[in-house]
């Protein structure tokens, strides 16, 4: 398979790119939500809308009442959410909930998808326990209880947990804190008594949550996937979502990249246009270098998880490394060749910088993914 | 079976019957490696039975037409033939600047009497060539260029000195560059075609960083260079004056045949190779050089794929067309960048001169011969600056 888009997936891109700009820009989106101090951090009309284009349920199987379509396309839809700086549900509901829903029973699809393609629901992940990404190592735990299961426990870094109407947990339901095996992933239902959110905004201005497990009591058929054995799922979730947060950050560094590119074009200084200066020329063209390889190794890696390659999971690894490196470089040179304007709230640019901390953070750092990239080639 | 697929296990069979052993095995040094030419001398009989069975064949270069020496393969059938190989490890028969700049400059601006000849020659590996572009004055301004070729009507006389003439001290025939227009400067140069040993010629080697001398410095005093060598025939390359063109294609086929070397030495991940070279030296990674292993694999793998995605869009016709700067700018920095990781990973022993452990010092000379690669063939600034005017549109560049 080349790598480059296909004539459909050349049409997706087309779509996905004038809606978004469209509908999803900064202005309409980012900050008209960020200024009324939404507590959600996203618009639900957008959502809704999205649902109609057929976006929501893309990685939905068929069967499912989805589109059945591939991380190719979903990442198409990705790129120009980090390129608009779009903040939406699509990357937690539509690629990681509905990768973990992929495994789940027919009862919990019935229950979670329906929602998801109308654009009337919203999923939060909640893995993380810490500071930093760690998912080798989970404390939350389910005890058996009944029929059933209790939860304690906390994580943190949960986007969109306060308005998700259903959460994906990864809990401990056997084994030591740092076992590979005696995991369980848990679909808990927005109303679940005994959890709480403590919701704060983000330097991007998303809303993510602390959230506190205590003693939530839930259903056996919670359960996402085997008791015990969520390890896998958690792992082909987590994939999925790192592959797509790195074609979010394409985005994200290629819009970056483009407003600075412009405003070489048109900033004066000196009696002359600032992109005359070679200082300046040959780091637009590194930075141009960068990105390309950037989305070349996230089309690379989406094509390997759509065909089941067993090498998907390597390339993931580089592909967050690497986009977390491109787009860091791209709002960090976009600030500066801005200048002073790239420091004002009211030019956009910074809000490339702060999207792209987040984004860089979440489901893993550079540091994390070229550590794992090391261990998996075994040094 | 598709036709391809036959092409393939007749490609595999007749490989496996005519590759000998010794040809399967890794270039060691530049002995191992046969260059053609009036004074080739083989290493070995397997050298030179290899070497004949592929002439015979047209496997020197297989991709040119039947009538000049080739095998007439398409694109396709090329690419297999590379794969299986690269799968057995098979030397290339013969290496020939002939092969990889002059040849296609003639397929492209050629006479079909200077194919006849040329080609066949070089596919039967009987004259050895040499490039002559930069001089003393003129290096990434190649335009700047002075040698000059005086008009005496059926010839040239030609002055001058080139540099960074590759082995210009072993071949026999020199393409070169030659202000023939004093007054124009773009459009006062021509390709020339001319024998190195027809007087006036002399070559001096360059005494290199690394300790070799690849490289020469090449005069000439009072050479004739022929406007013709027979019917059709003539001593240059398309049109008297526009020899920059011919240049400039060539330059640009350069970038794209380095840019395409995607899955070769250039682009792979080493981490894995330097954690057991370090266990062999009864060492251990540093942590932080563990670190920069990974860093470095990370981008050395995106980089692969991005070479791969590079061939797909330019077989395409998908790619921007100074893409191939682009990666030649990447994939230079990355392989200088490998070469001081693996002199840190090798430490005291990797500074060994003309060791037999080292193969004669292959790690510090292999080290300074990748500091040439982001200045040969278009510096990473000019490649920059190609990038920022024709891919970015910056202005006033």
């Amino acid at each position: 398979m080349p790598l480059y888009h296909d004539e459909d997936q050349a049409m997706l891109a087309d779509t996905a790119r004038g809606f978004m700009a469209d509908e999803g820009n900064i202005a309409k989106q980012l900050r008209h939500w960020r200024d009324r101090d939404c507590p959600d951090g996203f618009g639900h009309a957008l959502w809704k809308q999205m649902a109609e284009m057929g976006f929501t349920g893309m990685l939905v199987d068929e069967d499912d009442g989805g589109l059945g379509m591939g991380h190719v396309e979903a990442g198409i839809v990705l790129e120009e959410i980090g390129r608009n700086l779009t903040p939406s549900p699509f990357l937690t509901s539509s690629v990681l909930a509905a990768t973990a829903l992929k495994h789940g029973s027919n009862d919990l699809k019935g229950r979670y998808l329906p929602g998801l393609i109308a654009g009337d629901s919203v999923f939060a992940v909640a893995v993380d326990e810490t500071a930093k990404h760690r998912p080798s190592r989970i404390t939350t735990r389910a005890e058996k209880s009944g029929n059933g299961f209790k939860l304690t426990g906390s994580k943190s870094f949960v986007i969109q947990g306060a308005s998700a109407d259903m959460l994906v947990v990864a809990a401990r339901t056997s084994g030591a804190d740092d076992d590979d095996d005696g995991i369980t992933l848990f679909a808990v239902p927005k109303n679940a008594a005994n959890m709480s959110h403590d919701a704060l905004r983000l330097v991007d201005s998303s809303m993510a949550t602390h959230t506190k497990f205590d003693g939530v009591d839930l259903d056996g058929d919670a359960v996402i996937g085997e008791v015990d054995g969520g390890r896998e799922v958690l792992n082909a979730m987590l994939m999925a979502g790192r592959i797509g947060a790195a074609a979010e950050g394409v985005g994200v560094a290629g819009g970056a990249m483009d407003m600075t590119v412009d405003y070489l074009k048109q900033r004066k200084q000196f009696g002359q246009l600032i992109g005359e200066f070679q200082a300046l020329q040959h780091r637009a063209s590194h930075l141009y270098s960068e990105v390309e390889i950037a989305r070349a190794v996230v089309i690379k890696a989406q094509q390997l998880l759509d065909a089941g390659a067993e090498s998907a999971e390597l390339m993931s690894s580089v592909a967050k490394a690497k986009v977390a490196k491109t787009a860091g470089l791209s709002v960090k040179e976009g600030v500066q060749m801005h200048g002073g304007i790239g420091m004002t709230d009211e030019y956009d640019i910074g809000l490339y910088m702060k999207r792209d901390r987040a984004l860089q953070e979440f489901l893993g750092d550079a540091y994390f993914h070229a550590n794992r990239v090391a261990e998996l080639s075994g040094y | 079976m598709s036709e391809l697929e036959t092409f393939r296990n007749e490609t595999r069979s007749w490989l496996e019957a005519n590759c000998p052993a010794e040809m399967r095995e890794p270039i060691r040094d530049d002995d191992d490696v046969f260059w053609g030419g009036r004074n080739a001398t083989f290493k070995n009989d397997a050298q030179k039975a290899w070497f004949e069975v592929c002439r015979d064949k047209g496997y020197t270069v297989p991709a040119w037409p039947k009538a000049y020496g080739g095998a007439g393969l398409t694109a396709p059938e090329a690419k297999v033939l590379r794969q299986e190989m690269s799968r057995i490890g098979a030397r290339p028969p013969l290496s020939s600047f002939g092969i990889w700049m002059l040849g296609p400059a003639l397929l492209q601006f050629g006479t079909e009497g200077q194919k006849q000849r040329f080609l066949n020659e070089i596919a039967r590996g009987e004259i050895r060539w040499c490039q002559g572009y930069s001089e003393p004055g003129s290096g990434s301004d190649l335009v700047s260029m002075q040698t000059f070729g005086e008009d005496k009507g059926d010839h040239w006389t030609v002055n001058g000195q080139k540099i960074w003439t590759s082995y210009a001290d072993e071949a026999d025939w020199i393409f070169c560059l030659v202000r023939t227009d004093k007054d124009n400067k773009y459009k006062g140069i021509t390709f020339m075609l001319f024998d190195m040993a027809g007087g006036g010629v002399t070559t001096k080697p360059i005494l290199l960083i690394s300790g070799n001398s690849p490289f020469c410095e090449t005069f000439f005093d009072d050479v004739t260079v022929p406007k013709s060598y027979g019917e059709d025939c003539p001593g240059f390359v398309g049109e008297i004056g526009r020899g920059w063109d011919v240049a400039k294609y060539l330059l640009g086929h350069e970038r794209e045949m380095i840019s395409g070397m995607g899955g070769g030495e250039r682009t792979a991940a080493i981490g894995t190779a330097m954690k057991r070279h370090s266990a062999k030296t009864g060492d251990e990674l540093d942590p932080a050089l563990r670190a920069d292993l990974a860093m470095f694999d990370v981008d050395a793998l995106a980089f692969t794929a991005m070479a791969e995605k590079f061939m797909d869009e330019m077989k395409s016709g998908k790619g921007h067309p100074a893409q191939p700067n682009m990666m030649k700018y990447v994939g230079t920095e990355l392989n200088k960048r490998r070469h001081e990781l693996m002199m840190s990973v090798g430490g005291s022993r990797s500074l060994e001169w003309d060791s037999e452990e080292t193969g004669g010092g292959k790690p510090s000379r292999g080290w300074l011969r990748t500091k040439a690669n982001s200045i040969e063939g278009g510096t990473s600034e000019v490649m920059l600056n190609v990038i920022s005017k024709r891919i970015l549109e910056l202005p006033g560049s």
